[in-house]
């Protein structure tokens, strides 16, 4: 077991808490810098794809583990990023612009979806958001002059003066900064006081009206934050698919999202990413899986969706907390080792609140 | 003037064209309508019994179409007898599903039981790809009354809608009897209105839940098999379950003639926006009509408001 001796005020801010978590976090950053050289060039492209999906998590995680808003139409931001960055760098606008451009449209799109949230909770909130992505989805498709419309759209490499970013491994490195980035702000906004408004209004609203927390405010800054990452993290898909297509930013790339963040463990940082490493590697192990089962189930086309739905099923009833709270488990066994009792994590079942009158 | 006058006195008028086909597309845009107020109905039983949103109703439609499909045509079972054990069947399944997976999460947060019913339909989509040469294709359901048409005056009537609608109007008719007269219906109404006062007086809240998920996919079940001739049969017809979200919302999600109020106007929306609005608005107007909806009268039309008291 570790026993933290505080000796000065600043160890109470201080992002690692102890030397373990520098060490570990440290390794782990010398582990991602140095992949290039020790994954293939194929297991670069999906580490990629798990930093651009963790930086759209962060987002959603924002707004959906930490506000308790649920947005059932996250690709809208997605899609409006990708398309923001693919038009913009397809006229030749530099492409730091272009990615402040894709963040600051998504942002203005996310207060636009938040302002019903203003007025409606709970599932009406995810029906508008849904709702607001179908149109979404409709206007990428039949704005055929700025999104090439259901044809697609091709994407120029990203450029930085005349630096062309055309490599894996550049693009890589330049997710990856973007994605510590994103983590750091993300981690250090939790602990400002609007992070804890985010926190309050998650647990009650009235409470935190009740505690001077100006609820329409945070609302719309919690979408906007969270829109504006995901506007991030679809400039970067866009680099990294170069070709658009409507049908990436459907009803069920936004249920995909959801699915990111709930199994990585809703309200948690850490999830965000342990979720996209779930929504990356599961396809692949599906595949890899497909050898071993006889043809008629190994070959069936819908195999993806039942082992998805029954993932999710397993995660909702058995592990609430998601891969994360799985984590903190099996660690916390391991700190305190004899004495893991079964129930230490387990929730208090509450008699269920009506939230019709919320 | 005089000229243009002397014209519209030559043809006789053309309004009544117009007029008959405003009246065929709202026909055509009621019997949809009903397809969508019967699926928000389902969503209408199960959120005000359990307070939870199920988004797997379209999926359970889904099946029961394909279970509809498979009794006629593998067992060859007459039509009547098939529709029937098809919506039995669904309604037992229901109540399987809500007491595997929903019961041992009530209690939770509502998103946990969103998630988790997305999750079941995803399996019942999948599942129902996976079986082979039947998942894949897209079927016609055989029904009697098949590409029949009815004349009336100069109106040209599909039996397959004028079925629609009075199948829904049957079913709306039944649902308001046993809501109103019977006494599970109001031990129901009174465990939609407060759980745990409905626990002290003695009503078996959980089985009640598990009677509505089961009435819910019974519901979900006609639904499909009504919607079953107009469009085809296939895995994905169940994504038309989305489109009763606004249905259920416009009408406001607590009440059961709201959620056939609310299915009548998306469909008549819809099959205007589809006839005289350019193309690609038909498939957003019920999206469009829920926002403008959730902006003018969050609680919809026929919606409860209540303040929270502290």
């Amino acid at each position: 077991m570790r026993f933290l001796f505080k000796t000065s005020y600043e160890q109470d801010i201080n992002l690692a808490k102890h030397g373990g978590h520098r060490f570990w976090y440290g390794a782990l950053l010398a582990l991602l810098v140095a992949s290039p050289w020790l994954l293939s060039e194929y297991g670069l492209a999906q580490l990629t794809f798990v930093l651009i999906y963790g930086i759209v998590g962060l987002g959603l995680m924002l707004l959906a583990g930490f506000t308790g808003l649920f947005s059932i139409g996250h690709a809208a931001f997605l899609g409006v990023g990708a398309y923001t960055e693919a038009a913009l760098v397809g006229l030749g606008v530099p492409f730091p612009i272009a990615l402040a451009c894709a963040m600051g449209l998504s942002a203005a799109v996310g207060v636009v979806v938040g302002l019903p949230a203003l007025r409606v909770k709970g599932m009406y909130l995810g029906i508008s958001t849904m709702a607001f992505g179908f149109i979404v989805a409709e206007v990428f498709a039949r704005w055929e002059s700025v999104t090439g419309g259901n044809s697609g759209k091709h994407v120029k490499a990203p450029a930085i003066g005349g630096w062309q970013l055309d490599s894996g491994t550049e693009f890589y490195f330049l997710c990856l900064v973007l994605a510590v980035g994103s983590t750091l702000a993300i981690v250090n906004l939790l602990r400002s006081p609007t992070g804890r408004a985010f926190v309050a209004i998650r647990d009650s609203e009235i409470s935190a009206q009740s505690m001077g927390i100006h609820l329409a405010r945070y609302k719309t800054m919690s979408f906007a934050i969270s829109a504006a990452l995901a506007g991030l993290g679809g400039a970067l898909y866009a680099h990294m698919i170069k070709f658009l297509s409507p049908d990436q930013f459907d009803i069920i790339q936004s249920i995909d999202l959801l699915l990111m963040v709930v199994i990585g463990g809703l309200g948690s940082v850490h999830g965000a990413f342990l979720g996209a490493i779930f929504l990356i590697v599961m396809p692949q192990a599906i595949n890899a899986s497909k050898d071993f089962l006889p043809e008629a189930i190994g070959q069936a086309p819908g195999l993806k969706a039942a082992v998805y739905g029954l993932v999710l099923i397993a995660f909702v009833l058995f592990e609430p907390l998601g891969l994360y709270g799985r984590w903190l488990k099996i660690r916390t066994f391991f700190t305190i080792f004899p004495f893991y009792r079964k129930g230490m994590f387990k929730r208090q079942k509450s008699f269920q609140k009506s939230d019709r009158l919320r | 003037m005089g000229p243009r006058l002397a014209s519209a006195a030559f043809q006789p008028s053309p309004f009544p064209g117009v007029r008959l086909q405003f009246l065929q597309l709202v026909i055509s845009g009621v019997a949809q309508g009903c397809i969508y107020g019967l699926i928000a109905l389902g969503f209408v039983l199960i959120y005000k019994a359990t307070e939870t949103v199920s988004f797997a109703q379209g999926e359970l439609m889904m099946l029961g179409a394909f279970l509809g499909l498979a009794l006629m045509t593998l067992l060859g079972l007459p039509f009547w007898l098939s529709v029937l054990s098809a919506v039995a069947a669904m309604g037992l399944f229901g109540i399987v599903v809500e007491r595997v997976v929903i019961r041992p999460i009530l209690g939770q947060p509502a998103f946990s039981i969103v998630m988790l019913t997305f999750g079941i339909g995803y399996v019942a989509r999948g599942v129902i790809t996976m079986i082979p040469a039947i998942g894949t294709e897209t079927h016609t359901l055989p029904v009697p009354y098949k590409d029949q048409v009815l004349n009336v005056g100069a109106l040209v009537l599909n039996v397959e809608q004028l079925v629609v609608i009075g199948v829904t109007v049957v079913l709306c008719g039944a649902l308001f009897a046993l809501f109103r007269y019977s006494k599970i219906g109001i031990a129901m109404q009174a465990s939609s209105q407060n759980q745990l006062a409905a626990y002290y007086m003695g009503i078996p809240v959980q089985r009640l839940n598990g009677i509505v998920w089961g009435l819910a996919a019974g519901v979900a079940a006609v639904a499909g098999l009504l919607l079953a001739p107009i469009t085809f049969v296939h895995a994905n017809m169940g994504f038309i379950g989305l489109k009763a979200f606004p249905a259920a919302v416009v009408g406001g999600f607590g009440s059961l003639p709201g959620a056939i109020v609310g299915g009548l106007i998306i469909g008549i929306v819809e099959a205007l926006s589809g006839f005289y609005l350019p193309e690609g608005f038909k498939d957003i107007a019920a999206y469009v009509v829920v926002l403008l909806m959730l902006m003018v009268k969050p609680n919809g039309l026929f919606g409860e408001t209540m303040r929270k008291k502290v």
